[in-house]
């Protein structure tokens, strides 16, 4: 076999714009430091991180649905309804109805909520697998339902005081969102082991490797023997329970619950997932890619407030980011293509 | 036969692609207020021959002439212009607009430039409905149209623009019984018009019976031109598969074991009646090649879809080792050793997207679980395996399968299957799309399977194929199997065979 190589400066560039989304996050993070004296201390990165953390696990979630050729618009709605689920689990506890109220522990709040989550994933599977309805479709309804549900549960109101009692085991609520351990907050640490897990999923399972392959060309795989509506009603019911996570978050961290959290939060995930070299069109993405999109987004962000930007002009140069990182995204397909094909060219001479 | 004026002719067409010469010098008279018919088996150059008339091809060498004078198309516009409308074997159609819309779709009557003529558009439409003696209103829908309608849609789309030479590629691939008739009295009005027809088909009885004049193709070259009187059908065999000696010769006469595959009255019905597999029953023995030869159509590849569990409303019954197939899954029946490779690569066959190695696996990723962990070392050693074991040139395993050749993505998707370790192969055309050298490899990567003992089921529209690769032939028309023949049968037999009117035209 004989291995042609590539001209120098294409490998080059072509590792430089696989790095691209890292290379930006550098560019950034040097910017700030120099721009915004304190960006780089400690303190400040806790911070950062723990605004970034929020939109990542969303994004992670968003990556293999986006992967798979779909796309999640309710994440933001069940945001909301699973913050206003844990807020009434703690204030109210479940009336049975028959004169008595049960109550539960933190981690049985936190065990019901997931659920509740999930199961939304698993209504925008069945209505995108054995109902055929458009991904964008379906998740839209979600969307309204899941927020109108969590308006209806209080009334449009927030749940006030979330700081949990002790006699009823929830006194261990707030530390979800606001407590540390090893000196890191509890929820970076959470972000960890789900980065770690959904990557670990996405590279060495079979599951992963399906849901690639269903990105890829759905026909083809069914032909393979990938179980594809399975594949796609995983990927949404773990997106809904990365959602339930951050609503859980939220709602500890300000020990109290508001129907409106989340709203939008949808359209940053979608931006961290495309800015981390997610296609659109399915078939790729990384989740790794997909975490340090959002701390680009994030650290853009919030350097941009330390600087003291007008957040209209924040709001204009992450739409500029956006479409920069797609357009370059396209360039370093093209370029991979073509490095691909020489290669295979001259190998089948 | 002298009242048939020349209308357009080709002197030394050649036509190169990239690593094949599709046209090798032709010499082509077309004749005027006639059906010039052109067969040849597929490959041989008749579509490439039809694209440059079209103005959709140009030749690499020779020339085109209109009347005496050279003609030059560039564009297809430029071939519209000068009177030549094609019908393709694929409708180009919009079924989301009206009869009327699809005639003149790129061509609209307007007023003031942007404001179509919607009367006179309908009225061409209605006159041009008149002509081709059909009852279709020009509002109508155009999936309310059965197929055989569409195609009528097409002829008038070029006929509303002014079209004295039609091309028909295939027109009755997909016609009912019913339609193809209709179709024919359609053809013998344009003829006597003076509308000169180029008409394309596998349907031997029916090229007899609608031609004036006959072009034979091979490989690129004429082999046969003459008025049509007098000829039969071996004399067209004869012109279009010659007397070659068989390519691909059996390395030793097996013994077949014992039957893998059974199926039992296996139907599909069609949509608006009818069924696309029609009661077929068949069955594979160990180490036996079995051909299934038939036009496009035939209902062959539904019949795989079948035995893939592609179709939910499928009946019959199937054996795997005489055991029962009950597996309602593509991962079940992959697991009673049943490998499909499908006739789209593109499409059916990779995910071009993902690397070799991926779609090497893909079927077969619990080989290297346990759990849930996949075992990446042990899968790219299975990968580099099945890649030397294929002869698959590759540079690496890491880069995307789309880089590929035709010729090595068809031995990945073939590696992807035998990973699965199957006991019966079904393929379906599985030279379509590459070169002869790799054909050739794949023909005997097929030999050695069959050697080793596994059962290969497969489709085939290509006669020297079916002929040269087969242990036994089976033949499909009309979602029957129309006949089933031994190795070293003659070719004029599976043609009949598989034109299902010739028999009826026989007996009659």
């Amino acid at each position: 076999m004989t291995t042609a190589t590539a001209h120098p400066s294409q490998t080059w560039l072509l590792l430089v714009l696989r790095l691209r989304t890292f290379v930006a996050l550098i560019l950034v993070l040097a910017y700030f430091s120099v721009m915004a004296p304190n960006f780089l201390s400690a303190a400040n990165a806790v911070i950062v991180s723990k605004h970034v953390a929020l939109n990542a696990f969303l994004a992670i979630g968003m990556t293999f649905v986006i992967i798979t050729g779909g796309i999640d618009l309710s994440v933001g709605s069940i945001v909301g309804l699973c913050a206003m689920v844990a807020g009434w689990l703690v204030l109210n506890g479940v009336d049975t109805g028959l004169g008595w109220t049960v109550w539960f522990n933190t981690l049985e709040i936190v065990g019901i909520t997931l659920l509740v989550g999930i199961g939304v994933g698993f209504i925008n599977g069945i209505l995108i697998t054995r109902l055929n309805v458009a991904p964008f479709i379906a998740t839209l309804g979600t969307l309204y339902i899941a927020r109108g549900a969590a308006l209806l549960s209080s009334g449009g109101r927030t749940f006030p005081n979330l700081g949990g009692t002790d006699e009823m085991g929830t006194a261990s609520f707030p530390f979800i969102g606001t407590g540390s351990v090893l000196g890191l907050p509890v929820m970076i640490w959470l972000l960890v082991a789900v980065a770690l897990g959904a990557h670990y999923l996405s590279r060495r399972t079979p599951l992963g490797r399906h849901i690639y392959a269903v990105g890829g060309n759905e026909r083809g795989a069914a032909l393979s023997g990938v179980k594809v509506n399975r594949v796609k009603m995983f990927v949404y019911m773990f997106s809904g329970f990365c959602a339930a996570l951050v609503g859980i978050i939220i709602a500890s961290q300000l020990q109290a619950a508001h129907p409106a959290t989340g709203e939008t939060f949808e359209l940053n995930a979608i931006a961290a997932a495309v800015l981390g070299g997610t296609s659109m069109s399915g078939g790729r993405g990384r989740i790794f890619g997909t975490i340090i999109g959002a701390f680009v987004i994030g650290i853009l962000s919030d350097g941009l407030i330390m600087m003291g930007v007008s957040s209209f002009w924040q709001t204009v140069i992450k739409g500029v980011v956006i479409v920069l990182a797609v357009v370059i995204d396209q360039a370093q397909s093209r370029l991979q293509a073509r490095v691909a094909l020489a290669q295979e060219a001259a190998a089948s001479r | 036969m002298t009242d048939h004026p020349i209308g357009l002719s080709i002197r030394g067409g050649v036509k190169v692609y990239p690593g094949t010469r599709a046209l090798k010098g032709v010499d082509f008279d077309l004749r005027m207020g006639a059906v010039n018919v052109l067969v040849g088996e597929n490959g041989a150059g008749k579509s490439t021959l039809m694209k440059v008339i079209a103005g959709v091809e140009s030749l690499t060498e020779g020339r085109i002439e209109m009347e005496g004078r050279e003609a030059h198309f560039r564009t297809k516009a430029d071939a519209v212009k000068a009177g030549i409308g094609i019908v393709f074997q694929e409708l180009n159609l919009f079924p989301n607009m009206t009869v009327a819309e699809n005639i003149f779709i790129g061509h609209e009557p307007v007023r003031g430039r942007v404001d179509i003529d919607q009367a006179a558009q309908a009225s061409a439409t209605a006159a041009l409905m008149a002509r081709l003696e059909q009852d279709i209103a020009p509002d109508t829908p155009l999936d309310h149209l059965r197929v055989g309608q569409q195609q009528i849609v097409e002829i008038a789309k070029a006929l509303s623009q002014h079209a004295r030479i039609l091309i028909l590629d295939e027109p009755t691939s997909a016609l009912s019984a019913a339609e193809v008739e209709v179709l024919f009295r359609v053809i013998a009005e344009l003829k006597s018009q003076g509308v000169g027809i180029v008409y394309i088909s596998h349907r031997l009885d029916e090229l007899i019976r609608v031609g004036d004049y006959i072009t034979v193709l091979r490989d690129g070259e004429i082999t046969g031109a003459r008025p049509m009187a007098g000829v039969d059908i071996p004399w067209i065999v004869r012109a279009m598969i010659g007397e070659k000696t068989k390519e691909f010769p059996r390395t030793h006469v097996a013994a077949f074991g014992e039957e893998v595959f059974r199926a039992e009255d296996v139907t599909l019905p069609r949509a608006g009646g009818g069924f696309a597999v029609d009661h077929v029953s068949l069955s594979v023995r160990k180490g036996e090649i079995v051909g299934l030869y038939g036009l496009m159509g035939a209902g062959r590849t539904e019949f795989l879809e079948c035995v893939m569990a592609q179709h939910p409303g499928s009946g019959g019954r199937m054996f795997v080792d005489g055991a029962p197939l009950v597996e309602r899954e593509v991962a079940g029946r992959i697991a009673r050793g049943i490998a499909l490779i499908p006739e789209d690569r593109k499409r059916d066959g990779l995910v071009q997207i993902m690397a070799i190695r991926e779609n090497l696996t893909l079927s077969s990723l619990g080989l290297f679980t346990k759990g849930f962990h996949l075992n990446l070392k042990a899968e790219a050693a299975k990968a580099v395996e099945f890649v030397k074991r294929l002869t698959i040139k590759i540079a690496s395993p890491e880069n995307p399968v789309s880089s590929l050749s035709g010729g090595n993505q068809q031995k990945v998707v073939i590696g992807k299957a035998l990973m699965t370790s199957p006991k019966i192969l079904l393929m379906d055309e599985p030279s379509r799309g590459i070169d002869i050298g790799a054909k050739a490899e794949v023909f005997r990567t097929m030999r050695d399977l069959a050697a080793q003992g596994l059962g290969i089921l497969f489709v085939t529209s290509d006669l020297d194929e079916v002929l040269a690769l087969s242990d036994r032939i089976l033949v499909m028309a009309n979602g029957r199997i129309s006949g089933e023949f031994p190795a070293g049968t003659e070719a004029a037999t599976v043609i009949a065979a598989a034109t299902p009117h010739t028999r009826k035209d026989q007996a009659a």
